[in-house]
């Protein structure tokens, strides 16, 4: 049992999903839905404190050998993803019934269950595979599960937000789809342990420069990195508030890790950066990506269309932090898809609430909210003050680091630019403070009560987590180090 | 008796505790009061337990939770660090007793964020006090930071929220763009943030990157006002009085200044700065802050406002003391915290009273004063004095110390500086007194004095300032001890 633990975790979910539309009742669905993922969390659990102890996980799926069949390996960097992953679903999930049952049409709330334990599969499967084509097709699971999922929003706008990101993630799937096929075209095979091997052989190429090319473009598309972003900000405001958080905090962050494996562990650091300069593409990239999407979230009115320019803004550090292509940079950016999981999950949870409660999220609807929902805002000022990295908060660890590679290199321009983008983060985090706490209530306002304990259990859950990684935070930053010892040493 | 380490868990956790219970017992606010007076002394009791080891040369230390790798959260109790702590833990119960009056009088709303907010700057103003690295002092810096904001912004009108915008947005921008770099800074170089003896930095940074340093530490501590990032210092004028003397007097602008002082002390060191010409213009920039605000000062009619650029002023004091590089004036600088605290207390407290007793606010508003207002007036008198620096206060004890440092450096200009600033105070200090006591009041005022525990609260302060004077050997031991770290 225990050794099959690195498939149950992708094929647990993967069953659930159609069990959700037999069983029509929403409550039996969502109980099963919550069930399952806190089961996956202590999978994810059990399989990280493997890792930890005994080294990789190599787990042939059929008992085919690699590299003809389809291996599973689990190390640091993807282990950590997993944990991530499971973690924010199985709180998320915990949170959605009520926010799903208010925002969702009772006949439609299994589907979009079955949606959701799909996405997850997906994201769990990506995360776990060692086979470069498998990851193509659990990012289809995942890519087409989301936009169903976006489309069941309850504003109309919902469906334009998820038929543009069909598009524009379709376009980016196919482009991941030709370069992984580029790369089989050369080296013939899809495991990637293989390739790793096969590649520098070949790597001179054009073919194999186009493919990291497709790849790269590709990705970069999932993970809404400037300029491919456009899809994200309508998809993560009209979605469901529960499909934004689980989103906010997963989807990128898987993404951004299966780049990571493409350009450290198959295509070698040598050639992502020595032969392909991918850190000149990525460094100005980021840097607009952290200075305009920071202040185009300051003009927002709609506090979630806030929190996803915010996002993409924050997708910057973590492209930053590879961009600088050093080991305490690449630290940085780790630190920061765990963080910022923790930290984007929780707020999002909290205007989750808000929603619940007020049925809007748009800024001049909040006036004066915090008197009627105290615990909820004082969960967004939290939130919002690891978003700024304030000590003792999770930000805070993934800015020291970022900082201190960016010093490492003496890119002082760089530094300025963390702590200045900081600066803009209290901008727009405090908007929404002030609105909430010194406007005076509108009419409309004067009825509403605190969240119900079930939606504010597990946005508080997220925060505390964001607040106990960073005062504590040796558990993710010897993780992230082992799994940049693991990434950087091509050791897959 | 309970060991150094307990008590300095113990002064950072009372308050904490006390914020709860304020909380808890917000619904009955005789018990609410019960429980910050309750804190207050046995905060007080507590950090005096600490005081007979360090006067002893021991220095307890504490390492907590490891943050980042190779890095914890410690504390390590240091002269200075003792002094202002003590000063703190003396002023708390003051200031709540003035507290209870004032809010009282004033029918204040939100009495009990008020309380809990209060506790948790002190609780922060402790950690800052026993930080034994940068990155625990970073902590509590913005802890304060933060927990001062909703005291700022306590009556939520407009301007409060304007003056809170100002407050957070200074003290926020320059901590995280200029302080937290310079902290990553000094650990890149260093491999640590301990406050050393003899200074951190010293022998592994040179050149015009140890001026470059202490630009970013010197403007990333907004908190100690150095011109130009003083603005939110009379921005947070907005707040309620008993804020103000906290925010002036207790708290934030000492854990400013207290920044300054130790990050010259033990992570630059005395010899680094002195060796270093690229070092040499904080004297000049504390200079420049003293005049500049003086003159500022003498032009403001709001009341609260003048006092907040006499402040601005004071700070910059002792800057320059810091800045002049030798040990006697390191010394000054630590009694220049303790004596303007007093005397700056006890001048809000005073300026709270007349606003309470008559909703008077401006200079020009007090003719004849003194005579309805005895005790309030007279120990203005004494701050002022205090500020100025005659005997019998206890800002004389401090200008002597700097005096004697920046003779025994041969630093003319900081002499002139003194000189030049000492008139100003003068100058804009003495008419107030001259017209509360000798000029008749011109409509018919019928007020007394304000509420009894804020009458008392102004005396304690008022006669703390003179017991410094005649009393000086704890914060002169204290000091003396610091000065011989630095020399």
């Amino acid at each position: 049992m225990i050794n099959h633990l690195p498939i149950l975790q992708v094929v647990i979910p993967l069953l659930v999903a159609p069990l959700c539309v037999l069983f029509r009742s929403p409550r039996l669905v969502w109980s099963i839905a919550a069930l399952t993922c806190w089961i996956i969390l202590v999978i994810a659990g059990v399989l990280l404190h493997e890792v930890l102890s005994n080294g990789v996980i190599s787990y042939e799926i059929g008992g085919w050998a690699a590299p003809w069949g389809i291996e599973y390996r689990l190390d640091e960097a993807n282990t950590l993803v997993l944990l991530i992953v499971s973690g924010i679903a199985a709180v998320v999930t915990s949170y959605a019934r009520l926010s799903v049952e208010h925002e969702i049409a009772e006949d439609t709330i299994p589907l979009f269950y079955s949606a959701w334990m799909l996405c997850i599969t997906g994201l769990l499967g990506i995360t776990a595979t060692g086979d470069a084509f498998n990851v193509f097709v659990f990012l289809e699971i995942s890519s087409l599960s989301t936009y169903a999922m976006i489309a069941m929003g309850k504003d109309r706008r919902a469906l334009t937000a998820s038929f543009q990101y069909l598009v524009m993630g379709t376009i980016g799937a196919t482009f991941i789809l030709i370069g992984i096929g580029l790369m089989y075209m050369m080296t013939g095979t899809l495991n990637m342990a293989d390739l790793a091997q096969r590649l520098p052989a070949v790597s001179d190429t054009r073919t194999i420069r186009a493919a990291a090319a497709f790849l790269t473009v590709g990705l970069s598309l999932k993970i809404a990195l400037l300029p491919l972003h456009l899809w994200l900000p309508n998809a993560y405001a009209y979605a469901p508030s529960a499909a934004t958080a689980l989103l906010a905090a997963t989807a990128t962050k898987v993404a951004l890790y299966v780049a990571l494996r493409f350009m450290f562990t198959v295509q070698g650091v040598d050639f992502t950066f020595g032969q392909m300069r991918l850190d000149l593409i990525l460094l100005p990239l980021s840097v607009v990506a952290l200075l305009a999407m920071s202040m185009v979230a300051i003009f927002q009115t709609n506090v979630k269309r806030l929190l996803a320019y915010s996002s993409v803004a924050q997708i910057g550090y973590m492209t930053l932090g590879i961009s600088m292509a050093s080991a305490t940079g690449l630290t940085g950016s780790i630190l920061h898809i765990f963080n910022h999981a923790l930290m984007k999950g929780g707020l999002f949870l909290a205007l989750g609430a808000i929603m619940y409660r007020v049925g809007s999220v748009e800024l001049d609807k909040l006036a004066g909210i915090a008197k009627r929902m105290p615990w909820t805002m004082a969960a967004f000022v939290a939130g919002g003050l690891s978003l700024i990295g304030v000590p003792t908060s999770v930000g805070f660890i993934s800015k020291w680091y970022l900082i201190l590679a960016a010093l490492e290199k003496g890119w002082w321009p760089v530094v300025m630019l963390i702590v200045f983008t900081s600066l803009l983060a209290v901008i727009y985090i405090w908007r929404v403070i002030e609105v909430a706490y010194f406007h005076a209530a509108t009419d409309e306002n004067s009825g509403i009560k605190e969240a119900p304990l079930s939606l504010l259990l597990p946005t508080w859950l997220l925060i505390g987590a964001s607040y106990y990684f960073g005062i504590d935070s040796s558990l993710s930053t010897s993780t992230a180090k082992l799994a940049v010892l693991r990434l950087w040493g091509g050791g897959l | 008796m309970i060991t150094a380490q307990t008590a300095i868990l113990l002064a950072i956790t009372i308050p904490l505790l006390a914020g709860v219970l304020i909380a808890l017992t917000g619904k009955h606010p005789n018990l609410r009061e019960a429980v910050t007076l309750l804190a207050s002394l046995a905060l007080l009791l507590t950090v005096s337990s600490l005081l007979p080891a360090v006067l002893n040369g021991q220095q307890p230390i504490l390492n907590w939770i490891e943050m980042l790798p190779g890095l914890s959260i410690r504390f390590q109790v240091e002269p200075l660090g003792m002094m202002f702590a003590s000063v703190a833990a003396l002023l708390w119960p003051v200031n709540s007793l003035y507290s209870i009056g004032y809010m009282r009088g004033n029918n204040e709303k939100n009495q009990t964020r008020f309380y809990i907010c209060f506790a948790i700057a002190i609780a922060s103003v402790m950690g800052i006090a026993f930080a034994g690295n940068l990155l625990t002092l970073f902590i509590f810096y913005e802890a304060l930071t933060l927990s001062t904001y909703p005291l700022v912004t306590h009556s939520g009108s407009e301007n409060a929220m304007k003056s809170g915008r100002v407050y957070l947005g200074i003290l926020i921008s320059t901590s995280i763009a200029l302080l937290l770099v310079a902290i990553i800074w000094t650990w890149q170089v260093t491999g640590s943030t301990e406050f050393t003896p003899g200074g951190l930095l010293n022998g592994k940074l040179q050149g015009p990157a140890v001026g470059i340093m202490l630009l970013l530490y010197m403007y990333g501590i907004g908190k100690a006002a150095l011109m130009p990032i003083h603005r939110w210092l009379p921005a947070a004028m907005v707040a309620p009085t008993p804020v103000s003397a906290l925010l002036h007097a207790v708290a934030v602008v000492k854990a400013g200044v207290f920044t300054v002082v130790k990050v010259i002390v033990y992570i630059f060191g005395l010899d680094l700065l002195r060796s270093e010409s690229s070092a040499q213009w904080l004297l000049y920039a504390a200079a420049f802050t003293i005049i500049v605000a003086s003159v500022i000062a003498l032009r403001q009619d709001n009341l609260k406002r003048r006092l907040a650029y006499s402040t601005v002023s004071q700070l910059a004091y002792v800057v320059l003391a810091t800045a002049i590089l030798a040990p006697l004036s390191v010394a000054a600088a630590a009694l220049h915290i303790v004596a303007h605290a007093f005397g700056k207390i006890t001048l809000f407290f005073a300026a709270g009273s007349i606003y309470t007793a008559s909703g008077k606010t401006m200079v020009s508003q007090l003719n004849g004063i003194g005579y309805r207002m005895p005790w309030t007036m007279g120990a203005f008198a004494i701050g002022s004095l205090s500020m100025i620096g005659v005997p019998p206060a206890a800002g004389f004890i401090s200008k002597w110390y700097l005096l004697l440092g920046a003779v025994d450096a041969q630093q003319w200009f900081a002499i002139g500086i003194i000189i030049i600033s000492t008139l100003l105070n003068a100058a804009y200090f003495i008419p107030i007194i001259y017209a509360a006591f000798f000029k008749t009041s011109d409509a018919a005022n019928t007020h007394g004095e304000s509420p009894l525990p804020m009458v008392i609260a102004l005396l304690i302060t008022a006669c703390l300032t003179l017991l410094m004077f005649l009393f000086p050997q704890i914060p002169l031991a204290l000091a003396q001890q610091l000065a011989g770290v630095g020399a």
